[in-house]
């Protein structure tokens, strides 16, 4: 591997590094042109003897206008690469596997769908998308692992999601980027990418597991959700087969598209569902009343996760 | 213009009063320049130490030079407030500001000597707060990103009402300048004649005016959350955490170019004076200013490509960041066309200003890396970052700044410093920046984050070469400091006022200068970079 970048172990990684390497190209060739004109013209035009006569420029149209266009020419293409690659680190693919990410000071815990979780240690599949979804507990922390080429910040009160494909076996160091008080520099964790076989055994057994800071769950978030549903009284008014009770049905409730109150739509995801079970006010589907009760202090963060992974599976 | 060196001898020099009151009540522009100089210098030897402290605690991946990482995470945050806010926001606007603007343009002082004093003592104000605020400093970074800085147990009000009071200052200033440079140019010194140096001030002083207050109220919702416990930024109480990012930046990134636009004019009035030859683009470099100036308002979000903003805002806001790069880019290559067919003379403000072109330009291209989206998502909070914003920071302002210090002592301090020991001076930091700095871009894109107390062992070799570096720099910045120092305990005046044959009209009265300036407000008739033949 080279020493100047980082191994490339993901899919995002090799278009990030040719970005980089074009960039790199146009700047070396800038700084080497600048440097060289300014070195020759240092020794060249020298001040040999103090009545030394110099020529009277001021300006010169043609060839300020050429160096105005080409550099614009260039950062042209160079913003809408960036921009394409930035579109594609942004937009995970359906088939994506999600793993629910709790990034607190000054640890990182995960949950997959299975219900198994670990702690600063996430598993994934090699050449499967993983989507993460993450929130903090307290303060920004940013998920980074610079084999990916991935970061995201996490931010407590909301869920930010980040997407890769592990294109290697391996075990990359996971970094939180983002300044986190007086354990930052510790809050590191590792990213271990199982072949097929090692990640269906891992997910079957613990045998790679040595979480023994966390319980050994084995009810997975959806069903931690359905019991929820039941007993935090969800059920009274949102129905799970299409029937309208008082508020919408959850039955293809994710991914759908609302028409709210005002006119505007939203889109169903994560953040909606959280946002609407938190402060149900803050953005009204059209036709149903402002009945529903704030859950702030009644279902915890986990829970409502919880909650969402399970509307996430009513198809 | 009138050209040629003024007699030496018989005027009574601005400096020529003692005594403390002559000071502290002084309305005169170049005595609150010399008040600002030393104010920001003892700032900028204070946050200095500082970083000499992180590098040498990065020497090695385990903490040894700190006790705690708290200790490293508070030594950042001083060396960055301080640096920022109290040295190279006020620099060389403030310093250099005020004693040149009314020189070059051929007035008695500013528009309001008053108010000029008051923007000092409101900046003494700040900064006596600040001192008593390092007494149990704060843990959050310059940046003091919520919720951080509200949940931290360290002191941040204090700190933030020091930085509050000293935009007071900086408006203050702005407004004098704008006033100035309008109302009170001689006769004949009209927008097209102006030295650079004005342009240049004008572009920073809009900034100051008009980003200045947004940090202000920023801090203060700040403040009144932390005391009083309103939810303005903490989602826990019902607050944005990226509200105060976006408040942050909408000030933060105009304040890049407050710090660097008037370097650019200092390098604008050296290169011209040592090549003898007129200005490459005059019109071009003018304007520019104003772009950048302008532009610097619409790309704050560039700071926050990770922070969960939408595709189509990243999208914007990249644009528009590549659109700074422009006027940037042409000012360099004007920079360097000035040389062509000159007779250029490597006196030690020349040399910084040379040496400016070359690390601006670094800290330039690898802005380019970073406004390009995928890129930055990569390079986002690793060192890559702290090694851009040096080379702009360092190579680019402190780098005018020094020049500036060399080209205009003379005429400021009316004493001689030694040019040798400037140049092995200039050489050390030259060589002593690069060694400390260069290395962090390869550190940033393997993927070493900024503001580690301790670190993953790869990045071992890296780091050390950067400690050793800083002390390279260290000693150049020392051997410098103490060779302009020197010669203010000497007795003498330099034999010329005009020493390098420069047009401006600062150098057309003698050094220092008298009290108001000029005996008579003069005439000006050509342009400030008329050199050579026509």
């Amino acid at each position: 591997m080279s020493t100047w970048i980082p191994e490339s172990a993901s899919n995002l990684a090799a278009s990030v590094d040719n970005i980089t390497l074009f960039v790199t190209i146009v700047s070396v060739f800038f700084f080497v042109l600048i440097s060289a004109v300014l070195v020759g013209f240092s020794i060249k035009y020298r001040r040999k003897s103090e009545d030394q006569e110099t020529a009277y420029i001021t300006h010169n149209q043609v060839i300020e206008t050429i160096w105005t266009i080409i550099p614009t020419i260039l950062l042209m293409v160079i913003f809408a690469w960036g921009w394409i690659a930035f579109k594609e680190l942004r937009n995970p693919p359906a088939e994506a596997i999600e793993v629910n990410v709790v990034a607190k000071q000054w640890l990182w815990e995960f949950e997959y769908f299975t219900g198994k979780k670990s702690l600063n240690e996430l598993f994934v599949q090699q050449n499967k998308p993983v989507r993460l979804i993450m929130r903090s507990d307290d303060v920004i922390h940013s998920f980074f692992v610079p084999q990916f080429r991935v970061k995201q910040d996490i931010l407590p009160g909301s869920y930010q999601q980040l997407w890769f494909t592990p294109t290697k076996v391996g075990t990359f160091d996971l970094l939180c980027a983002e300044y986190c008080g007086s354990g930052h520099s510790q809050m590191l964790a590792k990213v271990n990418v199982l072949s097929p076989e090692a990640f269906a055994r891992w997910e079957k057994g613990d045998e790679f597991e040595d979480g023994a800071a966390l319980p050994k769950i084995s009810v997975s978030p959806a069903e931690r959700g359905k019991d929820l549903y039941s007993q935090r009284g969800c059920l009274a008014c949102h129905s799970l087969d299409g029937k309208e009770v008082i508020g919408p049905t959850f039955k293809n409730l994710y991914g759908k598209t609302e028409e709210l109150a005002d006119g505007s739509s939203v889109l169903v995801d994560e953040n909606y569902l959280r946002e609407s079970i938190y402060e149900p006010q803050a953005k009204m589907v059209k036709g149903y009343p402002p009945t529903m009760p704030s859950f702030k202090g009644i279902l915890s963060e986990d829970e409502v996760t919880a909650l969402v992974e399970y509307i996430k599976t009513l198809k | 213009m009138a050209n040629g060196a003024v007699t030496q001898t018989q005027h009574i020099p601005y400096l020529a009063q003692k005594g403390l009151k002559s000071w502290i009540l002084t309305t005169d522009h170049k005595r609150i320049g010399i008040l600002y100089l030393i104010t920001i210098s003892f700032f900028f030897m204070i946050a200095g130490l500082t970083a000499l402290g992180m590098r040498y605690e990065l020497m090695t991946p385990e903490l040894d030079f700190f006790r705690t990482a708290t200790e490293y995470n508070v030594a950042f945050t001083i060396h960055g407030s301080l640096m920022v806010f109290f040295f190279i926001v006020p620099g060389i606007a403030a310093s250099f500001g005020n004693f040149l603007i009314p020189l070059m343009i051929g007035a008695r002082d500013v528009a309001f000597p008053r108010i000029n004093l008051l923007s000092f003592w409101i900046y003494l104000v700040g900064t006596a707060i600040l001192l008593f605020a390092l007494a149990q400093p704060a843990d959050t970074g310059w940046t003091f990103y919520t919720p951080y800085s509200i949940q931290t147990g360290t002191k941040v009000i204090m700190i933030t009402l020091g930085v509050f009071v000293l935009g007071f200052s900086s408006i203050l200033t702005g407004m004098n300048f704008i006033v100035t440079i309008h109302k009170l140019r001689a006769p004949g010194m009209t927008w097209s004649r102006l030295p650079l140096f004005i342009w240049a001030s004008y572009a920073t002083a809009i900034l100051q005016l008009l980003a200045t207050p947004v940090v202000g109220i920023t801090l203060l919702l700040l403040i009144a959350e932390r005391a009083f416990d309103i939810g303005f930024f903490d989602p826990a109480k019902g607050g944005d955490p990226i509200l105060f990012q976006n408040f942050f930046w909408f000030y933060s990134h105009p304040a890049v170019y407050i710090m660097v636009i008037p370097a650019f004019g200092i390098i604008s009035e050296i290169i011209p004076v040592f090549a003898r030859k007129p200005i490459f683009g005059y019109k071009a470099i003018a304007y520019s200013s104003f772009a950048i100036a302008i532009i610097s308002f619409f790309v704050w979000l560039h700071h926050m490509f990770v922070s969960g903003i939408s595709e189509t805002a990243a999208a914007i806001f990249s644009f528009l960041t590549m659109l700074v790069a422009i006027p940037t880019a042409v000012k360099v290559f004007n920079w360097t066309a000035t040389l062509y067919k000159g007779s250029i003379d490597f006196h030690s403000s020349m040399l910084y200003a040379l040496s400016f072109i070359v690390l601006f330009t670094v800290g330039g291209l690898t802005g380019v890396y970073l406004g390009a989206l995928a890129v930055d998502v990569h390079l986002h909070d690793t060192y890559f970052i702290v090694a851009h914003m040096h080379y702009v920071m360092i190579g680019g302002t402190v780098m005018g700044f020094f020049g500036a210090l060399h080209f205009w002592y003379q005429k400021w301090f009316g004493k001689v410093f030694n040019e040798l020991v400037a140049k092995a001076a200039w050489f050390l930091i030259f060589v002593g920046f690069n060694v400390t700095f260069f290395p962090q871009f390869f550190m940033g894109y393997q993927g070493m984050p900024r503001r580690y107390a301790t670190y993953p062992e790869e990045y071992i070799s890296y780091h050390a070469l950067s400690t050793y570096g800083s002390w390279i720099l260290g000693l150049g910045i020392l051997i410098m400091t103490v060779n302009l120092l020197i010669p203010l305990w000497k007795k003498g005046r330099p034999e010329s006022s005009n020493p390098y044959g420069s047009l401006s009209l600062e150098w057309q009265v003698p050094s220092p200068p008298p009290h108001e300036n000029f005996d008579e407000i003069p005439t000006v008739t050509d342009w400030t970079y008329a050199y050579g033949k026509k």
